[in-house]
């Protein structure tokens, strides 16, 4: 492959046959695309949506998870503790905001109390031997405002908080500056065998490739059928969120788990990156894989548990309700597959920790592939991962570094109050590699809007701002207070 | 005083006015008004927009300066007023200017496009006002779609953006603050076809009830929330559901201004340790608007969300007296008593009463009824004691400030217990 070919980045152009496309620019794609792409290969990332990161791997509850409690001895054991360290790892190196809370869980019966042992043996059958059963007085030291009734607790040192937005996008973006193409706006309708080649048939035209990965999260298993297989169903599986404003950040400096029973992982309350507590995720099991909205049930749900869990958090202000959908299946563990013949390899099933894991998959699935005939030759000339725009409270942002503002003035203008997001922040993310679509795409990249006005403020500068992508001129409006201008004026 | 402009190692610049002002709206920018010619050393007045003016700035419809500059004018020209007195007195205006924090007991932290900044004041008034809530707030359920906004956002976007929002909209709120959203509306050309309402009756001012009402005659629907939001990635409808009988059905709308519901903006309040009163979430404060860190004042929206303009002007107005007592040395009078809300009051304000402070604002106090009451019967006790009572001839009626003549805590005792403000039937 020329370098030419290798630096044709996310224009979007299909007219070449590649010699992979990963279908699915989520966590485990991107990072799927990223780890090809440091081979000799012409790799495409392909989504339906029109940016990168707009399924699951947006909205969960963002935790890099240990692997303290899954199944011992499955794939997902297995990758979701290499997950932890590889991701900790290129956090470190691309300035992904990863903050080190450690979690507790918290024993509120007799029977949850019995099952920490056993918790924490399993953790250490998982590889991870750092839990302790702590009692009550413990528990309420850790975390003072915990609700009554606590009567043990376990703690996991390791668990952490990330960003689940700039994981996705420092993964798709470093796979883009490593020469991968980037297909938007292109769902699979489609596949189709053609001599030693599959073309892809999309809302966006015809894909050719030589080899396929299918990372396509809640749409996974219909596009294994296209492949002719029946291994397995996805379940979408929501999960809804509610997020506390900022200042309830010092209720909860760590993540409190509810010990896992039979009826699920259950609510918990955890810290985010961006300063905000969480209460959730509920776990409802649906037939529409778009249904992301909230609903009556889940909220009053949420807010029954967490009356419980820390009656001092519902005091405080929710900035954002949101639900996710896992990728639930009728198999306990992930189904990650390669067919030779088919030149095609499934990594689905990754159902509620897909964030920590995905790069771990993606070695994973880059080892199959190798091993079912995929040709693996290790290039030289890789450039540096990203580094990305911080959006964690616990790292120095923009509107903070004196130095940066002195340097450019566009830091020190603060268009969303809240988040404290500047100009020159919301320039930077359509400058970038894979700039936003829409103000989804923008709140994913700088936190703008995602604050506790939710646009009262500055919902109308962040629009503008969109329309402009970005370019500050100032509104001749602006200067003069508001000045009225007649209606007839504008007509 | 001089003032240092030149910034330090680490690139942040140090400002030492005698007097902050957080916040250039209507309760910020009297205050400046009035401080400025009698302060020695500078009165800066921060704020974080691109134009001083607050919420009058957006807020284009008559209805501002009644009780202040005893004049009828729209929301922009009473900004630019506000503006042109309180530069003309010697204030100094930064806007673009955000307080992000807090360096001391009265230092702040700031970020400009000109850099960052350390104001060390003799004295801070945070004039931060209040917001309304948005849609996470309220816990409302169903789809992300565009389409929802706050009055606040809608008229960013009608009156300074210019910008266009769609064709038939329903209004969460019938209360003044509706009333406003329902004329920018029609000003961008989008029909409101519903208006809702928690209570029994609409309230609203004189002003909308008759005249507003009589041009608009938009359907109002009492006793009714907004149950769910439909459609993505736009708005199509939103459920409605009846309070008293449950009942539930769809409105098609590609609209939705969620009115009303305030909440100050308090983090910088809060960030310092100033105590709120759990009612108006606000600093506590008394008469003469003192937060109970020393030096540190409050006063407009952020204290009563929400009041009208004039009445957080003249609050602003109110308080540079206690500020330059502060400024020269006066201390506060010992001994307090504090004022709680009972129901159906949500919150009273002042919190705090002292023998030899002055009156409160325009000799009132300030309360939010949940309850609507035509002629109430105001109650006060103290250690299980009625000490004053007294019926008043305007009602008590949710969606706006009630306010109760300061003269019935004349017989309060000021080295009492707390004193309780409701309402007999
Ligand atoms: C409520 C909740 C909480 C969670 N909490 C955590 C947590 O704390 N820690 C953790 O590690 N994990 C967590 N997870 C799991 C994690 O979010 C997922 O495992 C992960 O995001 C999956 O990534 P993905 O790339 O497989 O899927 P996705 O992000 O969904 O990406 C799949 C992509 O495929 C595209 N696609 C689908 N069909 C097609 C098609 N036909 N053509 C083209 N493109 C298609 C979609 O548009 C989508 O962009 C949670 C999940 C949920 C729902
Ligand atoms: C839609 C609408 C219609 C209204 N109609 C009327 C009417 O017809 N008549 C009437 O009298 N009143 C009306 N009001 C009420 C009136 O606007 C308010 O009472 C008034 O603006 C309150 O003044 P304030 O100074 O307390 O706060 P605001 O006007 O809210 O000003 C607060 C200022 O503080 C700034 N600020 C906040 N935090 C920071 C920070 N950290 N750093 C720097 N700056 C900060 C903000 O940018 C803002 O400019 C209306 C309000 C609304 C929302």
């Amino acid at each position: 492959m020329s370098t030419t070919d290798r630096n044709r980045t996310a224009n979007g152009d299909a007219s070449a046959t590649f010699d992979v496309v990963v279908i699915g620019a989520g966590i485990v794609g991107s990072a799927i695309a990223r780890k090809l792409a440091g081979h000799e290969l012409s790799v495409a990332l392909l989504d339906a949506r029109d940016d990168v990161g707009d399924g699951t791997s947006k909205a969960n509850t963002a935790i890099l998870h240990t692997g303290f409690d899954a199944k011992p001895g499955t794939l997902e054991s297995r990758l979701v503790r290499e997950g932890y360290h590889l991701l900790s790892d290129y956090a470190e190196r691309t300035g992904i905001p990863i903050e080190r809370t450690g979690a507790l869980l918290v024993a509120w019966t007799d029977e949850e109390l019995e099952a920490l042992p056993g918790l924490k043996e399993k953790a250490e059958r998982n590889g991870y031997d750092r839990t302790e059963i702590i009692g009550p007085a413990e528990v309420y030291r850790q975390v003072p405002h915990l609700g009554e009734g606590a009567l043990g607790g376990l703690t996991v040192p390791d668990e952490s908080v990330i960003c689940t937005w700039t994981t996705n996008l420092a993964l798709a973006t470093d796979a883009v500056r490593r020469g991968v193409t980037l297909l938007l706006n292109r769902r699979v309708e489609a596949v189709e065998e053609r001599g030693g080649t599959t073309v892809l048939r999309t809302t966006g035209g015809d894909v050719t490739t030589r080899w396929v990965v299918n990372a396509a999260g809640l749409g996974s298993d219909v596009i294994d059928r296209m492949f002719g297989h029946d291994r397995f169903t996805v379940t979408p599986r929501r999960g809804e969120l509610l997020v506390y404003d900022k200042l309830a950040r010092p209720l909860a400096d760590k993540i409190i788990l509810p010990v896992p029973t039979s009826r699920g992982k259950g609510v918990l309350i955890s810290p985010t990156v961006y300063g905000n507590v969480l209460l959730g995720p509920t776990a409802e099991d649906l037939t529409d894989r778009t249904d992301t909205g909230t609903s009556e049930k889940g909220i009053a749900f949420l807010l029954e548990k967490g009356r419980k869990l820390m009656p001092e958090l519902l005091e405080e202000e929710v900035t954002a309700t949101y639900a996710g959908l896992r990728a639930a299946s009728d198999h306990s563990d992930y189904v990650i597959d390669a067919d030779a013949r088919r030149r095609y390899v499934l990594a689905g099933g990754i159902r509620s920790t897909g964030l920590t894991a995905g790069i771990a998959i993606a070695e994973y699935v880059a080892g199959l592939a190798g091993e079912a005939g995929l040709e693996l030759v290790p290039r030289e000339d890789l450039p540096e991962p990203p580094r990305m725009p911080n959006l964690g409270e616990a790292f120095p942002r923009p509107y903070q570094d004196a130095a940066r503002i002195a340097a450019d003035p566009a830091y020190g203008r603060v268009v969303c109050f809240c988040e404290r997001v500047t100009a020159g922040e919301i320039r930077d993310a359509f400058r970038s590699p894979i700039p936003p679509a829409g103000l989804e795409g923008l709140r994913r990249r700088t936190r703008a809007m995602n604050g506790r006005c939710q646009g009262f403020f500055c919902g109308a500068e962040v629009g503008r701002l969109l329309e402009s992508r970005g370019a500050c001129v100032p509104h001749e409006n602006r200067e003069h207070g508001g000045e009225r201008r007649s209606p007839e004026a504008r007509r | 005083m001089s003032t240092d402009t030149t910034p330090d190692n680490a690139g942040v610049t140090t400002l030492t006015p005698a007097v902050v002002i957080v916040g250039a709206g209507p309760s910020g920018l009297s205050a400046a008004r009035e401080l400025a010619p009698r302060v020695r050393g500078e009165v800066l007045v921060l704020d974080r927009e691109s134009a001083a003016g607050g919420i009058p700035r957006h807020s284009d419809h008559p209805g501002y300066g009644i009780r202040d500059m005893r004049r009828f004018m729209s929301g922009p020209a009473y900004a630019r007023r506000l503006v042109e007195q309180a530069r003309a007195a010697g204030a100094t205006i930064r806007t673009n200017a955000t307080v992000t924090g807090w360096a001391g007991e009265r230092t702040l932290e700031v970020t400009t496009p000109q850099g960052r900044l350390r104001v060390e004041a003799g004295a801070v008034v945070l004039a931060t006002g209040a917001r309304e809530r948005p849609r996470p707030g309220r816990l409302i359920p169903g789809d992300r779609g565009r389409g929802v906004y706050t009055t606040g956002h809608l008229q960013n976007i009608v009156h300074l953006q210019h910008g266009k929002v769609g064709r038939r909209a329903v209004i969460a709120g019938a209360e003044l603050v509706s009333w406003s959203a329902a004329l920018t509306l029609r000003e961008a050309g989008c029909a409101t076809v519903l208006m809702t309402t928690e209570y029994p009756r609409p309230d609203s001012y004189a002003l909308f009830n008759i005249g507003g009402r009589a041009f608009f005659r938009p359907r109002i629907a009492t006793r009714t929330r907004v149950s769910r939001i439909i459609g993505k990635p736009d708005l199509r409808a939103v459920e409605i559901e009846n309070l008293d009988t449950g009942a539930r059905r769809i409105v098609e709308c590609d609209t939705l201004v969620l009115t009303g519901d305030w909440i100050p903006d308090h983090e910088l309040a809060r960030a310092a340790g100033i105590t709120l009163d759990p009612g108006t979430k606000g600093p506590l404060v008394d008469s003469a608007f003192r937060t109970d860190r020393p030096g540190v004042f409050a006063v407009g929206n952020l204290l009563h969300p929400v009041d009208t303009a004039d009445i957080a002007a003249i609050d602003g107005a109110r308080a540079a007296r206690s500020v330059l007592a502060w400024l020269n040395g006066g201390s506060t009078p010992d001994g307090q008593v504090r004022l709680v809300a009972e129901a159906p009051f949500r919150w009273v304000t002042p919190e705090v009463i002292r023998r030899g402070d002055p009156a409160p604002a325009r000799r009132r106090l300030l309360l939010w009824s949940d309850r609507f009451i035509p002629f109430p019967r105001v109650v006060l006790r103290q250690d299980g004691k009625v000490v004053a009572r007294k019926r008043l001839w305007w009602p008590a009626s949710p969606g706006r400030v009630f306010r109760v003549p300061s003269i019935m805590l004349a017989s309060v005792n000021p080295r009492g217990g707390p004193v309780s403000i409701g309402v007999e039937d």
